[in-house]
């Protein structure tokens, strides 16, 4: 069986789907009877669906959005006329 | 007759308008604030209006916008242009888990680790995030937030498969470290080891 050291440098590869077969079933191996190192496997799914959802809150406020808009409409002037750069 | 099939005229307003919110939140998360953000978005649209003739693959126009984005991002940034920290870890060997277990802040826990990071609330993730390298932020923000996988971000950062995965897992080691080092300096647990000095 694999040492804790070995799967935890394999967590996160796991959680990404990035890791092969064999690999896979090592780890998979490990963690059905190593209870710290499911503790690990939680931590870092838990921080990842942390790191997600603080990406998810950020909305884009009314003026910005008018801003950008009428930036994005002067360049597609621009382009209406064949202008570039 | 006969010769190339004329490509349908796309314009660039259509390309870019259904992205705008994404590019904006993409850049708060790389910049850190959201002034700064409108400002980097500003920059992303000038550059990709520059670039649109040559875009190959408008059928990837998010890929393409978060590569602009991310270029802009870098140009401003000087730790990009600079060398990497390298592995953070290497000369002063860091493992949470293992100082979780050395230090025991919650000895009655049978989930120590998640309790650690109760201990942080978003705006807290948030902040310690925000210190990482930027480069190796980069990396964890499209492969975390967005959801790129790590060839797509290869492709928009345009550097080897191997150097982000690398970033990735140094990106990953840093972020446990600082979470560890937020906690001690913020009082949110206890450091025996600190105690004792």
């Amino acid at each position: 069986m694999i040492t804790c050291k070995e799967a935890v440098a394999r967590l996160w590869a796991y959680l990404d789907r990035n890791i092969g077969r064999v690999q896979e079933d090592e780890l998979e191996g490990h963690l059905g009877l190593c209870r710290h190192c499911c503790g690990e496997l939680e931590f870092a799914r838990q921080l990842r669906e942390r790191l997600k959802r603080s990406g998810a809150t950020t909305e884009i406020a009314p003026e910005v959005q008018v801003r950008l808009e009428a930036l994005l409409a002067r360049l597609g002037e621009r382009e209406g006329r064949g202008e570039r750069g | 007759m006969g010769g190339p099939a004329a490509v349908p005229e796309v314009k660039f307003e259509d390309v870019v308008r259904p992205h705008l919110a994404y590019l904006y939140a993409l850049a708060v998360r790389l910049s850190g604030s959201r002034a700064g953000a409108e400002d980097l978005v500003q920059d992303t649209l000038l550059r990709a209006f520059r670039g649109f003739p040559r875009l190959r693959n408008r059928e990837r126009p998010r890929l393409w916008l978060t590569r602009v984005l991310t270029n802009a991002y870098r140009d401003r940034v000087r730790a990009f242009r600079g060398t990497d920290p390298g592995d953070l870890s290497a000369d002063e060997p860091f493992d949470l888990f293992d100082k979780i277990a050395e230090e025991d802040p919650f000895p009655y826990s049978d989930r120590v680790h998640l309790d650690f990071l109760d201990l942080f609330d978003d705006a807290k993730i948030i902040e310690v995030f925000q210190r990482l390298h930027p480069p190796y932020r980069v990396a964890l923000i499209l492969a975390y937030v967005y959801g790129f996988k790590a060839r797509e971000i290869a492709e928009i950062t345009r550097k080897p498969l191997g150097t982000v995965l690398t970033w990735l897992s140094r990106g990953r080691r840093q972020m446990e470290r600082e979470l560890w080092d937020y906690a001690v300096r913020n009082r949110l647990l206890i450091s025996h080891q600190e105690a004792r000095v």
